[in-house]
């Protein structure tokens, strides 16, 4: 294999995307995906089991047109990477068995590696920005974390400073659409909703972020204490859930353009307080973001608005990128592979609950 | 040679000559892990394959047993859905990494072909009419009827794969006058002989899709509820 710039096809299945990536090096040769998004919109959130039927279907055809896009066969393949975790453990099972069998079959070394490292490793990838600088903190927002990292080098030490101790944003963000009688996925709703909704009295107009002030999860200094860098978002869909009734039950109209901006305000200000504060606390002006709720437009302007302010450079991959997907895993093993680590013995399995610090899972330390 | 993987109870793995004889099988009885054994089940069987093959067969001495196999049997179940995927997943980019075919086969199917054999082998009469009983979890039974053999030394469904609750498998049976067969391994190397089998013959004899029996469990959520009527 070449370590200088192996070509590297990585295998994505821990939630409701079907990725396959092909990368040379840090060179991307196809990021190809498969969604079963719409099959879970009639159930309001990813359901597992519908999650991993699509993926067992996806696999093979996802994989064929990656190959054609990359305009690359198997046999030229150096090495095969998947995502063991953490995610949904029925779908990244598909995964793990789809990467083991296709090494096995090309006789070729398999890089089991973390999802959430690679959602930083989709930033390599980036081929027109500056080299990624260490030490950097990363903000991770998707339907299936919410959590900060402080990378201080992507192959061998990331460390999490705080996660999620309820809900995902991203799933904020589908719980809040379903009350406001918003369609699946509640991101891209909750925006449109908030640039021009329902002022409540049959008209529509821009919210305003300002209207409600919904709660801030783990914000208060009591929780700061022990939660410095954890998010909490449950909370925030009850107090929402609670005014929406409140005004109901009184009679009063609910403007959805000021609830979706309010609650999007309320959501983005304590990421983006919560990354900032890390920047602060390590003394790292950079900030990374990744995951699929980067897509959101309000949480970019305001990062990089408020990053500015406070010295921090931000960083943010292609948006296509930042969602779940196999490129980023081949871009981590690809790098792993360049750093001359092993592979992966074939002895491990999905887990859900994989941290952070194993970037590579089952390598011999060599 | 051919490559058979089934997941719908353990973890099996075998390879087979086109002829039937087996050259060597890899097993897992943990109804759990499939996903961490089945990359070393997979080597181990095609190490062996390649290392144990009789002199003069194409396996023998030759480096590369996955160059040699010409078609992928997957087990399609029925089984637990988790582990069950992760056969067939195995078997389709196994296939897709070789450029072979993928044969699916009913799981039920190689446990009755196995029952069949055993009884041509010690030369006992036939037993008639049976039932391959696995467990479908969630107190249900999975359960597939057969009588006998076709002339492509196929077994033959008097019933197709089908799920019934556990305390009435027996009455199910005696209605089908089928004897109970409770099965707690599926061979690979059966799969991959009902494949070698389906191809001679030139037939397809497993279905395209996972044998999951059950749609994905899953409640909608309700919609606002009405007041009066
Ligand atoms: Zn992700």
């Amino acid at each position: 294999m070449s370590a200088a710039e192996p070509l590297v096809l990585g295998i994505e299945t821990s939630c409701d995307e079907t990725g396959i990536g092909i990368v040379r090096g840090r060179t991307l040769l196809s990021n190809t995906i498969a969604s079963s998004m719409d099959e879970h919109a009639r159930y309001g959130g990813v359901v597992p089991e519908v999650a991993a039927r699509a993926h067992l279907e996806a696999l093979q055809p996802t994989i064929e047109t990656a190959l054609a896009e990359a305009q690359v066969s198997l046999a030229e393949i150096d090495a095969v990477a998947v995502t063991s975790g953490p995610g949904l453990a029925g779908a990244l099972m598909v995964g793990v068995g789809a990467a083991k069998a296709l090494a096995v079959a090309l006789d070729k070394p398999l890089y089991a590696v973390n999802h959430l490292v690679g959602h930083i490793a989709a930033d390599l990838l980036d081929a027109e920005a500056e080299p990624l600088e260490y030490p950097t903190i990363a903000l991770l927002v998707s339907g299936g974390h919410t959590s900060l990292l402080l990378v201080r080098d992507l192959t061998s030490d990331v460390e999490l400073l705080g996660e999620t101790v309820d809900d995902a944003a991203g799933e904020a963000f589908d719980k809040i659409a379903r009350i406001l009688g918003l369609p699946y996925p509640g991101g891209p709703e909750i925006d449109r909703a908030a640039a021009s909704g329902s002022d409540g009295l049959g008209g529509t107009r821009a919210g305003d972020p300002n209207a409600i002030r919904f709660p801030r999860g783990l914000s208060r200094a009591s929780d700061l204490a022990e939660h410095r860098y954890d998010f909490s978002f449950s909370g925030l869909k009850t107090a929402v859930a609670r005014w929406v009734e409140q005004q109901d039950a009184a009679g009063q109209p609910v403007s959805t353009a000021d609830v979706a901006a309010s609650f999007r305000e309320a959501v983005v200000d304590v990421l983006v307080t919560k990354a900032l504060a890390a920047c602060a606390d390590y003394g790292v002006p950079r900030l990374l973001l990744g995951g699929g709720v980067i897509a959101n437009r309000r949480l970019r302007e305001v990062a990089l608005e408020r990053a500015e302010a406070a010295g921090v450079t931000v960083r943010i991959p292609p948006l296509s990128l930042c969602t779940d997907n196999g490129a980023m895993i081949a871009a981590l093993a690809s790098e792993l592979i360049m750093a001359g680590r092993t592979p992966s013995t074939m002895a491990f399995g999905a887990d859900s609950t994989l941290p952070i610090t194993d970037i590579q899972v089952a390598g011999e330390v060599g | 040679m051919i490559l058979g993987i089934d997941t719908s109870v353990g973890t099996a793995v075998a390879v087979v000559e086109a002829d039937g004889v087996v050259l060597a099988e890899a097993s897992s009885a943990n109804p759990l892990g499939h996903a961490e054994v089945i990359g070393d089940l997979l080597r181990a069987a095609l190490g062996a394959a390649r290392a144990d093959a009789p002199v003069g067969h194409a396996g023998a001495g030759t480096p590369g047993a996955p160059a040699q196999i010409t078609a992928v049997a997957a087990g399609m179940g029925p089984g637990p859905f988790t582990g069950l995927r992760v056969g067939i997943a195995a078997a389709r980019t196994f296939a897709l990494g070789r450029g072979v075919p993928v044969v699916p086969v009913v799981s039920h199917d190689a446990a009755a072909l196995g029952i069949l054999l055993d009884q041509a082998l010690l030369g006992e009469t036939e037993a008639g009419r049976f039932a391959i009983v696995t467990d479908a979890r969630r107190r249900e039974f999975a359960y597939t009827v057969y009588e006998g053999m076709d002339d492509d030394g196929l077994p033959i469904r008097v019933t197709e794969p089908a799920l019934t609750p556990r305390d009435a498998i027996d009455t199910v049976l005696a209605g089908f006058g089928a004897e109970r067969r409770d099965t707690t391994a599926v061979s690979a190397a059966m799969v991959a002989l009902v494949a070698a089998r389906a191809l001679a013959a030139g037939r397809e004899v497993g279905p395209r899709d996972a044998l999951y029996l059950r749609s994905p469990d899953v409640t909608l959520p309700a919609g606002p509820k009405k007041v009066g009527v």
